[in-house]
């Protein structure tokens, strides 16, 4: 069985999973609607900047957020002086980096659902005396609904497993910063495979799921 | 009531450009090939092309007028709008496609009800349906009734039958003449199609690589042989007719004109109703004298008008009908044959079966 250190870690997970996605899904709709709707030449730029921590190694960007959120780091001397501190080591911290590094998989399938509308929606709503902001609540959202289900999957089950993002900026640090992989990763370096298997096999399973009922037609259908 | 558009819009290797005072009633069809900037035009009058330069109004209300750096953007023109791929929102049913816009109107400003538009396009069964399970001629029918549930001042329609295929048109057509009928608003209607433009137009615009090349009433420009819609295989002219009789035994109708009485396949219009119909110019023959003994129903006294060439061999006659006018597309040689010229006394045979009502 799991000891209660190891459900303390799964409960921050689900946690800090929760609470990146919903602030990914806020931050990521605007963003994704930029990049399907703009003729702005910046586009390719934003787009390349948001994809980025796709491809770049986990430990890169804890580096590289460590360095910026640390004391003599530009964020850092920010947060000092705005008095929240400093976020390394914290479970803010841990969020500003899933956040990141969770980024490309919640604003691509939103960009895609947005791009694949097309601009007749908008227009038609227009015809109809709805203002911008009016169609794209009623219609435009509505309409991406599939592509918000995947993105809100993915963003939740891909901050569920980092482990290289957390590890730089978030340390080990029980019932604080210390995630599911964490606890495995510790598991497994005190060859208590017992309990690694618990955890990891639990994940395997929990994301399995997740995906499947992606997959399956009567989640994600076009509504 | 009129319409005035000044309008600009220029793309690479193509520009349209229009000056244009239109009727502030009944149906004006905007003709043109693919590609003459038609849907362009009607994008430009409904906002849709923030780009586009000039001037614009709408009654006494301008909506654009670059001099005074006015520009309404789209939702606030009081105006109806249908795609030619209908576009209704895929997330709503029918009835709640239909409120979508007139719930947006204030309860004041509307002229045109929710019933009202379900009756004039025969909906009321699809209301509970998805835009999904319905098909592409009902699918056009709930976005006439949507755009009309808005109480638009005035009605955009961007080639509505064109994705349709001849039987879907076929149900679509009437409506939009009931439409035209029934409601006192005016409609601007974007058509590739001769056909269409003829049955509901009342006014006509020509247009050519985004250039304006005829303006007027439909059934002068209809019969203009100085122009190209008055040529080739699909010319034909508009009369209007008032129904006098029905035969039901042999399924003809009788209906008459300043030009005199004629039969045509059996209609449902009632006795002293107003009549459309059209009558090619290939199914229009001339004779010297009067004909007996002949299947054809309608034998019209005529005076050649103007006589112009068409397509190598052949003529189109222009013939002056009890002050209307009627086309006939003839051979080079009947034409030498008879002798025509203008202002020569003759008769203009039709076939009954060959009236389009």
């Amino acid at each position: 069985m799991p000891s209660s250190a190891d459900l303390t870690a799964v409960l921050l997970t689900a946690r800090l999973a929760l609470v990146t996605t919903v602030l990914l899904l806020l931050i990521g709709t605007p963003i994704a609607w930029w990049l399907a709707r703009s003729p702005s030449r910046l586009k390719s730029v934003v787009g390349a900047i948001v994809t980025l921590p796709l491809v770049l190694p986990p430990a890169v960007i804890g580096f590289y957020l460590l360095v910026l959120l640390g004391p003599d780091g530009p964020l850092g001397r920010l947060t000092q002086q705005l008095g929240l501190g400093l976020l390394p080591f914290t479970f803010s911290g841990l969020v500003v980096a899933s956040v990141i590094y969770s980024m490309p998989f919640v604003v691509q399938p939103i960009q895609q659902a947005f791009a694949a509308m097309g601009e007749r929606p908008m227009e038609a709503a227009a015809t109809l005396r709805a203002s911008p902001l009016n169609a794209f609540l009623t219609v435009a959202l509505p309409l991406a609904r599939p592509g918000f289900i995947t993105a809100a999957v993915l963003g939740f089950a891909h901050t569920v497993g980092e482990f290289g993002v957390v590890l730089m900026i978030g340390g080990n640090i029980p019932g604080k910063t210390q995630v599911l992989s964490m606890a495995i990763y510790n598991h497994v370096e005190a060859l208590e495979y017992q309990s690694a298997h618990w955890l990891a096999g639990g994940m395997l399973c929990f994301l399995f799921v997740v995906l499947l009922l992606l997959y399956s037609r009567g989640w994600n259908r076009r509504p | 009531m009129s319409i005035r558009a000044r309008l600009q819009r220029n793309y690479p290797g193509f520009a349209l450009d229009v000056d244009l005072e239109l009727p502030g009633r009944g149906v004006t069809a905007v003709f043109g090939p693919s590609g003459c900037g038609k849907t362009t035009l009607l994008r430009c009058v409904a906002g849709l092309e923030r780009r586009a330069t000039g001037y614009l109004s709408v009654d006494d209300e301008v909506w654009q007028d670059d001099t005074q750096q006015r520009f309404v953007p789209v939702h606030r023109r009081a105006l109806g709008y249908v795609f030619q791929d209908a576009s209704l929102f895929a997330h709503l049913n029918v009835e709640q496609n239909l409120n979508y816009g007139m719930q947006r109107v204030p309860a004041a400003l509307r002229r045109v009800s929710l019933e009202q538009s379900i009756d004039l396009l025969g909906i009321a069964h699809l209301l509970p349906r998805q835009p999904d399970a319905l098909s592409g001629g009902e699918r056009q029918r709930v976005a006439i009734a949507r755009a009309l549930a808005s109480s638009p001042r005035i009605l955009l329609l961007d080639e509505p039958l064109a994705a349709l295929d001849a039987a879907r048109k076929a149900e679509v057509l009437p409506y939009l003449e009931k439409l035209h009928s029934e409601l006192d608003m005016p409609v601007l209607y974007v058509s590739h199609a001769i056909d269409e433009v003829a049955r509901l137009a009342d006014h006509l615009v020509l247009l050519e690589s985004g250039k304006v090349t005829a303006s007027g009433y439909a059934d002068d420009l209809l019969t203009r042989l100085d122009l190209s819609l008055a040529h080739g295989d699909t010319a034909g002219a508009v009369l209007t007719l008032t129904v006098s009789g029905h035969d039901e035994q042999d399924h003809l109708s009788t209906a008459s004109f300043s030009g005199g009485v004629m039969s045509l396949p059996i209609h449902d219009k009632d006795i002293g109703q107003r009549l459309r119909i059209r009558v090619q110019a290939r199914d229009v023959s001339l004779t010297l004298q009067k004909q007996s003994g002949t299947s054809i129903l309608n034998i019209l006294g005529a005076t050649v008008r103007a006589i112009a060439p068409d397509s190598p061999g052949q003529v189109m006659v222009s013939l002056d009908v009890g002050g209307c006018t009627l086309l006939a597309r003839i051979t080079e040689r009947s034409a030498r044959t008879l002798s025509l010229a203008p202002g020569l006394s003759l008769y203009a045979q039709i076939k009954g079966v060959a009236i389009l009502g």
